[in-house]
Protein backbone atom coordinates (compact mmCIF):
# COMPACT_ATOMS: atom_id res chain seq x y z
CA UNK A 1 0.00 0.00 0.00
CA UNK A 2 1.00 3.23 -0.45
CA UNK A 3 2.58 5.58 2.24
CA UNK A 4 -0.87 7.63 3.38
CA UNK A 5 1.43 10.84 3.28
CA UNK A 6 2.62 10.16 -0.16
CA UNK A 7 -0.60 9.57 -1.60
CA UNK A 8 -2.72 11.23 -3.79
CA UNK A 9 -6.25 11.12 -4.91
CA UNK A 10 -7.07 10.04 -8.73
CA UNK A 11 -8.99 12.94 -9.29
CA UNK A 12 -6.54 15.48 -7.33
CA UNK A 13 -5.89 17.51 -10.56
CA UNK A 14 -9.30 19.11 -10.65
CA UNK A 15 -8.08 20.72 -7.48
CA UNK A 16 -11.77 18.99 -5.83
CA UNK A 17 -11.26 20.53 -2.17
CA UNK A 18 -10.28 24.26 -3.06
CA UNK A 19 -13.57 24.37 -5.30
CA UNK A 20 -15.68 22.50 -2.75
CA UNK A 21 -15.19 26.44 -0.79
CA UNK A 22 -17.09 28.54 -3.35
CA UNK A 23 -19.97 27.51 -2.26
CA UNK A 24 -23.28 27.46 -4.27
CA UNK A 25 -24.84 24.19 -2.73
CA UNK A 26 -27.91 25.90 -1.55
CA UNK A 27 -29.31 26.50 -5.48
CA UNK A 28 -26.63 24.01 -7.13
CA UNK A 29 -28.95 20.60 -8.59
CA UNK A 30 -26.41 18.23 -8.72
CA UNK A 31 -23.37 18.19 -5.86
CA UNK A 32 -19.68 16.08 -7.26
CA UNK A 33 -17.14 15.33 -5.33
CA UNK A 34 -14.99 12.43 -4.65
CA UNK A 35 -14.59 9.92 -2.09
CA UNK A 36 -11.43 8.63 -2.16
CA UNK A 37 -8.80 5.61 -0.61
CA UNK A 38 -11.89 3.58 0.05
CA UNK A 39 -11.15 0.36 1.19
CA UNK A 40 -12.77 -2.38 -1.20
CA UNK A 41 -12.55 -5.76 -0.38
CA UNK A 42 -13.63 -8.44 -3.25
CA UNK A 43 -14.56 -11.95 -1.74
CA UNK A 44 -16.33 -14.83 -3.07
CA UNK A 45 -17.63 -17.59 -1.74
CA UNK A 46 -21.03 -19.53 -1.38
CA UNK A 47 -23.60 -17.61 0.44
CA UNK A 48 -25.94 -21.02 0.90
CA UNK A 49 -23.06 -22.36 3.13
CA UNK A 50 -23.36 -20.79 6.33
CA UNK A 51 -19.56 -21.38 7.48
CA UNK A 52 -18.92 -18.65 4.75
CA UNK A 53 -22.01 -16.03 5.69
CA UNK A 54 -20.85 -16.79 9.49
CA UNK A 55 -17.64 -15.79 8.72
CA UNK A 56 -18.37 -12.82 6.84
CA UNK A 57 -20.31 -11.32 9.70
CA UNK A 58 -17.97 -12.46 12.46
CA UNK A 59 -15.26 -10.25 11.16
CA UNK A 60 -17.42 -7.77 9.61
CA UNK A 61 -20.35 -7.27 11.71
CA UNK A 62 -22.83 -7.32 8.43
CA UNK A 63 -24.47 -10.13 6.96
CA UNK A 64 -23.75 -10.86 3.12
CA UNK A 65 -26.83 -9.31 0.56
CA UNK A 66 -28.17 -12.61 -0.97
CA UNK A 67 -30.95 -10.37 -2.69
CA UNK A 68 -29.19 -9.32 -6.14
CA UNK A 69 -28.21 -5.69 -6.71
CA UNK A 70 -28.44 -5.29 -2.90
CA UNK A 71 -26.24 -3.53 -0.30
CA UNK A 72 -26.09 -4.34 3.54
CA UNK A 73 -24.76 -1.75 5.84
CA UNK A 74 -23.47 -1.90 9.76
CA UNK A 75 -21.92 1.02 10.96
CA UNK A 76 -18.89 2.08 8.67
CA UNK A 77 -18.78 -1.11 6.73
CA UNK A 78 -20.99 -2.11 3.69
CA UNK A 79 -21.06 -5.18 1.66
CA UNK A 80 -22.19 -4.52 -1.85
CA UNK A 81 -23.81 -7.57 -3.97
CA UNK A 82 -21.45 -8.18 -7.23
CA UNK A 83 -22.83 -11.78 -8.54
CA UNK A 84 -24.04 -14.69 -6.89
CA UNK A 85 -21.01 -15.93 -5.24
CA UNK A 86 -19.24 -12.31 -5.31
CA UNK A 87 -19.25 -9.09 -3.20
CA UNK A 88 -17.21 -6.33 -2.21
CA UNK A 89 -16.57 -5.18 1.49
CA UNK A 90 -16.54 -1.48 1.69
CA UNK A 91 -15.61 0.61 4.22
CA UNK A 92 -13.46 3.66 5.30
CA UNK A 93 -9.73 3.87 4.15
CA UNK A 94 -6.52 2.16 5.48
CA UNK A 95 -8.50 -0.52 6.80
CA UNK A 96 -7.23 -3.53 4.31
CA UNK A 97 -4.58 -4.62 6.46
CA UNK A 98 -6.79 -5.35 9.40
CA UNK A 99 -9.87 -6.44 7.62
CA UNK A 100 -7.92 -8.51 4.64
CA UNK A 101 -5.74 -11.03 6.82
CA UNK A 102 -9.21 -11.25 9.32
CA UNK A 103 -11.02 -12.42 6.38
CA UNK A 104 -8.46 -14.81 5.04
CA UNK A 105 -8.04 -16.88 8.71
CA UNK A 106 -11.93 -16.95 9.21
CA UNK A 107 -12.33 -18.69 5.57
CA UNK A 108 -9.79 -21.08 6.14
CA UNK A 109 -10.63 -24.54 4.98
CA UNK A 110 -13.59 -22.69 2.76
CA UNK A 111 -13.46 -22.72 -0.65
CA UNK A 112 -13.69 -18.45 -0.77
CA UNK A 113 -10.98 -15.96 -1.87
CA UNK A 114 -10.18 -12.48 -0.14
CA UNK A 115 -8.48 -9.96 -3.03
CA UNK A 116 -7.78 -6.01 -1.85
CA UNK A 117 -8.85 -3.91 -4.51
CA UNK A 118 -8.93 -0.56 -2.50
CA UNK A 119 -6.04 0.72 -5.02
CA UNK A 120 -8.05 0.02 -8.52
CA UNK A 121 -11.05 2.52 -7.69
CA UNK A 122 -12.16 5.91 -7.19
CA UNK A 123 -15.33 6.76 -6.02
CA UNK A 124 -17.37 9.90 -7.88
CA UNK A 125 -20.49 11.03 -5.61
CA UNK A 126 -23.15 12.41 -7.08
CA UNK A 127 -26.18 14.28 -5.16
CA UNK A 128 -28.83 16.45 -5.36
CA UNK A 129 -32.49 16.68 -6.77
CA UNK A 130 -31.26 16.43 -10.54
CA UNK A 131 -28.67 13.93 -10.03
CA UNK A 132 -30.80 11.25 -11.72
CA UNK A 133 -30.97 13.86 -14.67
CA UNK A 134 -27.14 13.61 -15.04
CA UNK A 135 -27.11 9.88 -14.73
CA UNK A 136 -29.68 9.08 -17.00
CA UNK A 137 -27.23 10.31 -19.59
CA UNK A 138 -25.09 8.18 -19.82
CA UNK A 139 -26.85 4.93 -18.26
CA UNK A 140 -29.52 2.84 -19.20
CA UNK A 141 -30.68 1.59 -16.29
CA UNK A 142 -34.18 2.68 -14.91
CA UNK A 143 -33.64 4.63 -11.53
CA UNK A 144 -36.75 5.73 -10.66
CA UNK A 145 -37.35 5.79 -7.27
CA UNK A 146 -39.85 2.91 -7.60
CA UNK A 147 -37.82 0.68 -9.24
CA UNK A 148 -33.87 1.50 -7.90
CA UNK A 149 -33.62 3.19 -4.22
CA UNK A 150 -31.27 3.66 -1.44
CA UNK A 151 -29.63 0.04 -0.24
CA UNK A 152 -29.56 -0.58 -3.87
CA UNK A 153 -26.53 -1.50 -6.11
CA UNK A 154 -26.24 -2.32 -9.91
CA UNK A 155 -22.68 -2.61 -12.00
CA UNK A 156 -23.45 -1.11 -15.36
CA UNK A 157 -21.78 0.93 -17.80
CA UNK A 158 -21.56 4.99 -17.54
CA UNK A 159 -20.96 6.28 -20.36
CA UNK A 160 -18.75 3.68 -21.60
CA UNK A 161 -16.96 3.04 -18.07
CA UNK A 162 -17.52 -0.09 -16.42
CA UNK A 163 -19.22 1.55 -12.75
CA UNK A 164 -20.86 0.04 -9.98
CA UNK A 165 -23.32 2.36 -8.99
CA UNK A 166 -24.66 2.64 -4.80
CA UNK A 167 -27.56 4.58 -4.23
CA UNK A 168 -26.82 5.62 -0.33
CA UNK A 169 -29.83 8.10 0.11
CA UNK A 170 -33.21 9.14 -0.95
CA UNK A 171 -31.77 12.59 -1.68
CA UNK A 172 -31.25 10.73 -3.98
CA UNK A 173 -27.22 10.11 -3.38
CA UNK A 174 -24.88 7.75 -5.51
CA UNK A 175 -21.52 6.66 -5.44
CA UNK A 176 -19.73 5.76 -8.61
CA UNK A 177 -17.07 3.26 -8.23
CA UNK A 178 -15.14 3.29 -11.17
CA UNK A 179 -11.40 2.46 -12.14
CA UNK A 180 -8.93 4.59 -11.26
CA UNK A 181 -7.72 5.02 -14.60
CA UNK A 182 -11.00 6.05 -16.06
CA UNK A 183 -12.06 8.09 -13.52
CA UNK A 184 -10.41 11.39 -15.01
CA UNK A 185 -12.55 10.97 -18.03
CA UNK A 186 -15.90 10.33 -16.20
CA UNK A 187 -15.19 13.08 -13.96
CA UNK A 188 -14.84 15.33 -17.00
CA UNK A 189 -17.98 13.64 -18.86
CA UNK A 190 -20.18 13.95 -15.57
CA UNK A 191 -19.11 17.45 -14.91
CA UNK A 192 -19.81 18.50 -18.17
CA UNK A 193 -23.35 16.88 -17.93
CA UNK A 194 -24.31 18.54 -14.45
CA UNK A 195 -23.17 22.01 -15.70
CA UNK A 196 -26.65 22.22 -17.31
CA UNK A 197 -28.41 21.45 -14.48
CA UNK A 198 -26.41 23.76 -11.61
CA UNK A 199 -23.44 22.46 -10.55
CA UNK A 200 -21.32 22.24 -7.19
CA UNK A 201 -18.52 21.12 -5.73
CA UNK A 202 -18.89 18.39 -2.34
CA UNK A 203 -15.96 18.55 -0.04
CA UNK B 1 -31.69 -2.98 -29.12
CA UNK B 2 -33.56 -5.35 -26.39
CA UNK B 3 -33.42 -6.69 -23.31
CA UNK B 4 -32.13 -9.52 -21.93
CA UNK B 5 -32.65 -10.76 -18.58
CA UNK B 6 -29.54 -11.48 -17.15
CA UNK B 7 -30.31 -14.61 -15.17
CA UNK B 8 -28.31 -12.79 -11.73
CA UNK B 9 -29.50 -9.12 -12.20
CA UNK B 10 -32.04 -8.49 -13.89
CA UNK B 11 -33.47 -7.06 -17.49
CA UNK B 12 -30.44 -4.89 -18.99
CA UNK B 13 -29.85 -3.23 -21.75
CA UNK B 14 -28.04 -5.45 -25.07
CA UNK B 15 -25.08 -3.18 -24.27
CA UNK B 16 -23.94 -4.91 -21.37
CA UNK B 17 -23.86 -8.50 -22.69
CA UNK B 18 -20.81 -9.91 -24.66
CA UNK B 19 -21.96 -12.30 -27.42
CA UNK B 20 -20.90 -16.75 -26.97
CA UNK B 21 -22.19 -18.46 -29.94
CA UNK B 22 -23.40 -21.59 -29.63
CA UNK B 23 -24.50 -23.32 -26.67
CA UNK B 24 -23.83 -26.74 -25.74
CA UNK B 25 -21.04 -28.02 -27.90
CA UNK B 26 -19.72 -30.88 -26.20
CA UNK B 27 -15.71 -31.10 -26.24
CA UNK B 28 -14.75 -34.69 -27.33
CA UNK B 29 -13.01 -36.74 -24.50
CA UNK B 30 -8.88 -37.60 -24.85
CA UNK B 31 -9.93 -40.66 -26.03
CA UNK B 32 -12.37 -39.55 -28.72
CA UNK B 33 -10.43 -36.85 -30.12
CA UNK B 34 -7.15 -39.53 -30.70
CA UNK B 35 -9.29 -41.47 -33.03
CA UNK B 36 -10.97 -38.60 -34.63
CA UNK B 37 -10.06 -37.42 -37.94
CA UNK B 38 -9.06 -33.92 -39.22
CA UNK B 39 -12.30 -33.84 -40.93
CA UNK B 40 -14.37 -34.64 -37.45
CA UNK B 41 -12.16 -32.52 -35.87
CA UNK B 42 -12.87 -29.60 -38.14
CA UNK B 43 -16.85 -30.50 -37.79
CA UNK B 44 -16.56 -30.30 -33.78
CA UNK B 45 -14.01 -26.91 -33.79
CA UNK B 46 -15.90 -24.87 -36.55
CA UNK B 47 -19.17 -25.91 -37.47
CA UNK B 48 -21.84 -24.00 -36.01
CA UNK B 49 -25.42 -24.34 -36.91
CA UNK B 50 -27.07 -21.17 -38.44
CA UNK B 51 -30.56 -21.55 -38.34
CA UNK B 52 -33.58 -19.35 -38.82
CA UNK B 53 -35.44 -20.08 -35.66
CA UNK B 54 -35.07 -20.95 -32.35
CA UNK B 55 -31.08 -20.85 -31.62
CA UNK B 56 -29.88 -21.97 -28.01
CA UNK B 57 -26.81 -19.91 -27.26
CA UNK B 58 -24.18 -18.19 -24.99
CA UNK B 59 -24.10 -14.74 -23.41
CA UNK B 60 -21.82 -13.08 -21.06
CA UNK B 61 -22.86 -10.08 -18.55
CA UNK B 62 -19.63 -7.78 -19.18
CA UNK B 63 -20.76 -4.82 -17.68
CA UNK B 64 -22.67 -6.04 -14.51
CA UNK B 65 -21.54 -9.61 -12.57
CA UNK B 66 -19.74 -11.07 -15.64
CA UNK B 67 -21.71 -14.36 -15.48
CA UNK B 68 -22.14 -16.37 -18.26
CA UNK B 69 -25.36 -17.62 -19.21
CA UNK B 70 -27.30 -19.16 -21.92
CA UNK B 71 -30.20 -17.95 -24.11
CA UNK B 72 -32.74 -19.12 -26.50
CA UNK B 73 -33.43 -16.54 -29.04
CA UNK B 74 -35.66 -16.49 -31.81
CA UNK B 75 -33.37 -15.33 -34.82
CA UNK B 76 -35.80 -13.48 -36.74
CA UNK B 77 -37.65 -12.03 -34.18
CA UNK B 78 -34.71 -11.48 -31.82
CA UNK B 79 -37.06 -12.47 -29.11
CA UNK B 80 -35.73 -14.15 -26.36
CA UNK B 81 -37.56 -17.37 -25.49
CA UNK B 82 -35.75 -18.71 -22.13
CA UNK B 83 -32.27 -17.60 -20.34
CA UNK B 84 -31.34 -20.04 -18.20
CA UNK B 85 -27.97 -21.21 -16.35
CA UNK B 86 -24.60 -22.84 -17.97
CA UNK B 87 -24.72 -26.58 -16.88
CA UNK B 88 -29.23 -26.90 -17.47
CA UNK B 89 -30.42 -28.58 -20.07
CA UNK B 90 -31.46 -26.72 -23.18
CA UNK B 91 -35.38 -25.98 -22.48
CA UNK B 92 -38.20 -27.45 -24.77
CA UNK B 93 -39.44 -24.84 -27.07
CA UNK B 94 -42.82 -25.14 -29.03
CA UNK B 95 -40.93 -23.58 -32.71
CA UNK B 96 -44.37 -23.77 -34.32
CA UNK B 97 -45.38 -21.34 -33.11
CA UNK B 98 -43.47 -18.86 -33.27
Amino acid sequence: MVEAYQRRSALNHFGLAARANQGGHATAGVILGESAHRTIINIRGDANDAAFTNAVKSVTGVDVPTKANTVNKAGEVSILWLGPDEWWVVTTPDRSDELVPALRQAFQGQHAAVIDVSESRTVITISGAKARDVLARGISLDLHPQVFGPGQCAQTGMSKCNVLLHQTDDKPSYDIYVLKSFSDYLWQWTEKIATNFGLAIGA
Amino acid sequence: MFLITCPYCGARDEHEFGYGHEAHIVRPTPAEYEQMSDAEWAQYLFMRKNPKGVHFERWVHTKGCRRWFNVARHTVTHEILAVYEMGKPAPQIDTEKK
